[in-house]
């Protein structure tokens, strides 16, 4: 069988930038491996601009974020093989893929970073009552067969769910010339950034309705109309508050969920987010495997999705040089926050510790606190934070040397 | 006085603009002057895709070099609509320079080989 020191699942943000770094360490023998026939992952279809704030101070499209690191990929050597899909992985880090060329082809590797992205939620993971005609489709699938292909799948669109890319197809598809009649939000609140909503439906006069959902899909082979109905506290259909939209399509923007398949076959530990629990070095449960980007916990912007990946081939590069034994503690988090990610702090603890979490609502005016045992080891006040914008916070080292019991993150009262 | 959410970056402040053109609300110096631009002069970046001449099923990313006054968004996507590319075609190649006598070109933004 095959050896390599570094295999990398998935050739989006997260993959590129783990391999790139982990060749930056003086790891040599990389491979990247990719279904898709380009390397990028899901940037090749947000042709829109807004990325690389953090990363390069200066706004850029998806595709040109993108190619700045395949052009990283390309200068330093590092092997990729593009159109290979993943079949399997498995605890021994012995790996299967296949594709055209070599058939099905098992590699072992000394370590494997998982960086295979998420996938959108579908019509079948929610129930709307009524019919099962063609043009119900999910957003980021019309985005892909608008910005890679060149098809617009519809004239006349309702749009179910207010997430960032139901939101920019809404603006997308009406520059191309459709009309989007409403985007409905069954939630109090938008799932989408503010200045979305700004310039992708104010912009456009779009008509977003808070607390609305489908109640009824009308259409025997296409759909022909739907129907949107305001929902009470317990999102329950209120009678009488139904509205009827002639369309030919019903896009759904309702969430995106780690790809994690191949964890799941080797019985990687998860957490509530989906995606694996992980160390404060991107490593899983399971020795030698790291993981990174949206597989791990879904991001709304990339640059946190490439220092991410930077982490974890950072994490890798050192476990093939030389694996170090090591205790850990755990983090924990109050009931407002949904999640923490990493799970785990290694110790004792030598470099600082980067913790990314989502509030559950939104919360005004408060501050964020850690603690171990007694002692407040960060503290930092928070004007605004809302479910859909990532927190990022850095622990130094130093606050970090002598802990003995796990840290608690938790929301107080400025 | 006004209010808006700034849309230059994802951080997306609520601006409030006093009638003599003060600015609160903002997080750093873009947020004002973009409060101000939207109220005197709206621009926005546009992007779209552009056919690719010797290529099927595949479409070249584009955008605006830089922001463009508001009022002209489906002016330009009209007019990339009406052109093609030849691949291969990179990052940063210009589809149409000063595009209605803006100042603005509309550039490639996807590298076909
Ligand atoms: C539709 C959409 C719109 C977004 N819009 C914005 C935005 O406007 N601004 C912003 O900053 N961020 C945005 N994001 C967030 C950010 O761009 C992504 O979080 C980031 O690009 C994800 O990178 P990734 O490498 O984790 O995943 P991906 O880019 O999805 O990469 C995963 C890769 O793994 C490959 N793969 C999966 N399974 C296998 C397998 N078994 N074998 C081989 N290969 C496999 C896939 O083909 C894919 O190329 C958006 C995300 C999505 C999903
Ligand atoms: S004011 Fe500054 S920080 Fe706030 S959204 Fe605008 S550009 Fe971003």
């Amino acid at each position: 069988m095959k050896q390599v020191d570094l295999v990398i699942i998935g050739g989006g943000s997260a993959g590129m930038a783990a391999a790139i770094q982990a060749y930056d360490e003086g790891i040599r023998d990389i491979l990247i491996l990719e279904k898709d026939a380009r390397l990028g992952g899901i940037l090749n279809q947000c042709i829109h601009n807004g990325f690389g704030l953090t990363e390069f101070k200066e706004e850029l499209s998806g595709p040109e974020y993108l190619q700045r690191f395949v052009d990283q990929v390309k200068e330093r050597g590092i092997k990729f093989k593009l159109q290979s899909f993943v079949l399997n992985i498995t605890k021994d880090k012995v790996i299967t893929y296949s594709n055209a060329e070599e058939g099905v082809v098992e590699i072992q590797a000394k370590a494997i970073v998982m960086a295979t992205g998420c996938y959108e939620r579908s019509a079948g993971a929610i129930q709307i009552p009524g019919d099962r005609p063609k043009g119900v489709i999910t957003a980021g699938t019309a985005q892909k067969y608008l910005n890679i292909n060149g098809y617009l799948v519809g004239k006349r669109v309702v749009i179910l769910g207010s997430g960032d890319i139901g939101l920019i197809m809404a603006r997308r598809m009406t520059l191309e010339g459709a009309k989007v009649l409403c985007v409905c939000e069954l939630m109090p609140y938008s799932n989408g950034l503010q200045r979305n909503i700004a310039q992708c439906l104010n912009d456009f006069n779009i008509p977003l309705y808070l607390s609305h959902s489908i109640s009824k899909i009308v259409g025997k082979e296409k759909l022909e109309k739907v129907v949107v109905s305001q929902v009470d506290e317990k999102f329950q259909f209120i009678p009488g508050t139904e509205m009827e939209f002639e369309c030919d399509t019903l896009m759904l923007s309702i969430g995106l969920i780690p790809y994690v398949s191949l964890l799941n076959n080797i019985d990687c530990p998860t957490s509530s987010t989906r995606g694996a629990i992980v160390y404060d070095n991107m490593e899983t449960m399971i020795d030698g495997i790291f993981a990174c980007g949206n597989c791990l916990h879904v991001h709304d912007v990339v640059d946190f999705v490439t220092i991410e990946g930077r982490n974890a081939g950072h994490g890798a590069a050192q476990y093939i040089k030389e694996k170090e034994e090591h205790g850990s503690l755990k983090i924990e988090v109050d009931p407002n926050l949904a999640y923490v990610v990493p799970q785990f702090v290694r110790t004792p603890v030598k470099e600082d510790l980067t913790l990314k979490f989502r509030v559950r609502k939104e919360i005004r005016d408060k501050k964020v606190v850690v603690r171990h045992k007694d002692e407040v080891v960060f503290s930092q006040v928070k004007l605004v934070m809302i479910p859909s914008e990532m927190v990022i916070l850095t622990i130094k080292k130093e606050k970090l040397q002598d802990i003995t019991e796990p840290l608690k993150v938790s929301v107080e009262d400025r | 006085m006004k209010e808006m959410v700034c849309i230059v970056c994802p951080r997306g402040c609520h601006l409030t603009v006093d009638d003599n053109m003060n600015v609160t609300g903002n997080s750093c110096p873009r947020g004002a002057k973009y409060a101000i631009s939207e109220l005197t002069h709206p621009t926005r970046m546009v992007t779209s895709t552009v056919r690719i001449s010797n290529r099927d099923n595949m479409v070249a990313s584009v955008k605006t070099s830089e922001a463009i006054d508001k009022s002209k968004m489906f002016d330009v996507i009209k007019a990339v609509n009406k052109m093609s590319v030849k691949a291969p075609c990179h990052v940063g190649d210009i589809l149409i320079k000063n595009i209605f006598d803006t100042g603005v070109d509309i550039l490639i933004t996807k590298d076909v080989e």
